[in-house]
């Protein structure tokens, strides 16, 4: 292959002018962390939301959490953010409109919400998995002992299913982190649109990409970690998930 | 007479097989690999109009295609390949470099800008348009030259030179503009057209495109302020392969001084182009005249 590495490029000043090209780099790891966090704060509010609504005795309910996860999980997540960010000002009053596209940091916020929005529609489909997989008695003990709906979801329920669909939430908080990434096609200047200017500017691609790849990665293994010890300090003694050596006694 | 006749065959044989090699040995890197294969692969991009774009039929058309074409036709003659493929390679700004690398595709005929960093990576052919940065604004905006952007809110593409030419103007002469970083040059120009931005600042002649593109091109109007010296548009070439890139320099060198070039310039510049007959209207610059009557590949600005 006809390539000159050049490693010591992250070490150079970016065109940019505010600091080196690693800086740059970490910057835009900075931002797909914010965006990720409000992110999945979106999504782990409305997902727990919606995923109950699906569950409950009432019609309506099911009929709104349906028709929520099907349209929010069934359009693409970049034409959704495209939609927030070209359609919706241009739907709503003009000054409104307006008001909306002068936002400073535009990008960033339409970001949040839109890939907050995606991932609680996949929050909700786990939460309501997880609560149609506990046994029908628990919630008929619950009806039984005079406890009222919301009391058998807030005591009895809630507190199994957020060990049961724990770790495939840890799969979903990880899809917010990359899920960001996407954001670029907005403007937000996050890890991926910084290793992509940075390519522009130095014609350096595959170092760059090498950075924005390990960071990811990197930032991934230590969500997964964390995760996976919440996981194990919430766990319920000879409940599933709960690793062996704690069940023999 | 049977012994004589064979003898000279193999010797005539013999000496066909060793010129052919030895032919074939003078021949390295990119150059061998074209003979080897009977093909070249050009790539180009999808929508840089007027240099390297799809028409309406899906053919790959464009000013800086023409220049490719010719100098894979002058290739052709030399290396004596009646028959030489073209294969046409779709690129973007992000996988140029790496396709380049790898080998996949041996020249790119698009709209990149020539300067001394990419040159550490890749060569460049002889310069074949000079674009300067500027802005375009709607009419409507009340915008009239750089000053009047003071405080608004502007956009470029991200990663472009442009887009730290408005950084720097934005410090230097005190605007408090607010910057965007659009991904891509349609996008950029959407954000103009539905009021996300007031201007989007990039090379000219792109501008020029965006706006004879758009749905009614009266209302944008493209500044007369410049951000940059006239910037060098070149096709790219791997670098460390002399042969190949003396070749392809020599012949687009030789169009570039033809009697051919003003007419085919003005064909993307000043006539009608497809798909949509848009006219660009930008007529050759005595920078440009200069830069064609004396092929460079040089990344200054300054120096055309």
């Amino acid at each position: 292959m006809n390539y000159k590495w050049n490693w010591g490029i992250l070490f150079e000043v970016s065109p940019e002018g505010k600091g080196t090209y690693l800086e740059m780099l970490l910057s835009g790891l900075m931002w797909t962390l914010t965006t990720a966090f409000f992110a999945w704060m979106i999504a782990l509010l409305l997902g727990v939301t919606i995923g109950v609504l699906r569950t409950l005795p009432s019609r309506t309910g099911r009929l709104v959490g349906n028709a929520y996860v099907e349209v929010f999980r069934n359009i693409p997540l970049l034409v959704q953010l495209f939609l927030w960010y070209f359609v919706v000002p241009e739907l709503v009053p003009e000054r409104f409109g307006d008001w909306l596209k002068q936002l400073p940091n535009a990008a960033f916020y339409n970001g949040v919400l839109g890939v907050g929005l995606f991932m609680s529609a996949r929050v909700a489909e786990q939460v309501r998995t997880g609560i149609e997989s506990l046994p029908v008695g628990q919630r008929m003990a619950s009806t039984a002992l005079g406890m009222t709906t919301a009391q058998t979801y807030r005591y009895v329920l809630m507190p199994m299913v957020v060990r049961i669909i724990f770790p495939p939430l840890t799969s979903e908080l990880l899809n917010t982190i990359k899920n960001t990434s996407v954001a670029l096609t907005i403007g937000l200047m996050e890890l991926t649109a910084r290793a992509r200017s940075m390519q522009e500017f130095s014609f350096q691609v595959f170092e760059a990409f090498t950075v924005a790849t390990l960071l990811y990665l990197f930032t991934n293994m230590i969500v997964t970690i964390l995760m996976r010890r919440l996981e194990k300090s919430i766990a319920v003694p000879g409940y599933l998930g709960t690793s062996a050596n704690v069940v023999v006694h | 007479m049977f012994r004589q006749t064979l003898k000279h065959g193999l010797v005539a044989l013999a000496t066909v097989i060793i010129s052919s090699t030895a032919v074939a040995q003078d021949l390295t890197g990119t150059l061998k690999k074209i003979k080897d294969t009977n093909t070249i692969t050009v790539g180009h991009r999808d929508a840089s109009l007027p240099f390297s774009y799809f028409d309406d039929q899906q053919k790959v058309i464009g000013y800086a295609v023409d220049i490719c074409m010719y100098i894979v036709n002058e290739i052709k003659k030399e290396l004596k390949l009646p028959n030489l493929q073209v294969k046409l390679a779709p690129v973007t700004s992000a996988t140029r470099i790496p396709l380049m690398a790898n080998g996949t595709i041996d020249l790119e005929c698009g709209s990149t800008t020539n300067n001394a960093e990419r040159q550490k990576q890749v060569a460049f052919g002889p310069t074949y348009y000079l674009t300067a940065t500027r802005f375009v604004y709607k009419k409507s905006s009340g915008i009239t030259n750089l000053a009047s952007l003071k405080g608004k809110t502007v956009v470029s593409t991200a990663g472009s030179t442009n887009l730290k030419q408005i950084s720097e103007a934005n410090t230097k002469q005190n605007l408090g503009l607010t910057i965007l970083a659009a991904k891509d040059h349609p996008e950029a120009f959407l954000m103009v057209e539905t009021g996300r931005a007031v201007a989007f600042v990039m090379d000219d002649i792109l501008l020029a495109g965006l706006v004879a593109g758009s749905k009614k091109p009266s209302d944008f109007a493209i500044s007369s302020d410049t951000l940059s010296d006239p910037e060098p548009y070149g096709f790219m070439m791997p670098r460390d392969d002399a042969p190949f890139n003396k070749m392809a320099t020599a012949a687009a060198s030789k169009l570039y001084k033809s009697a051919e070039m003003p007419a085919l310039y003005s064909k993307w510049f000043d006539k009608a182009v497809p798909p949509k007959g848009l006219v660009l209207n930008q007529p050759m610059t005595d920078k440009m005249k200069k830069a064609l009557a004396n092929p460079t590949n040089n990344p200054d600005p300054a120096s055309y």
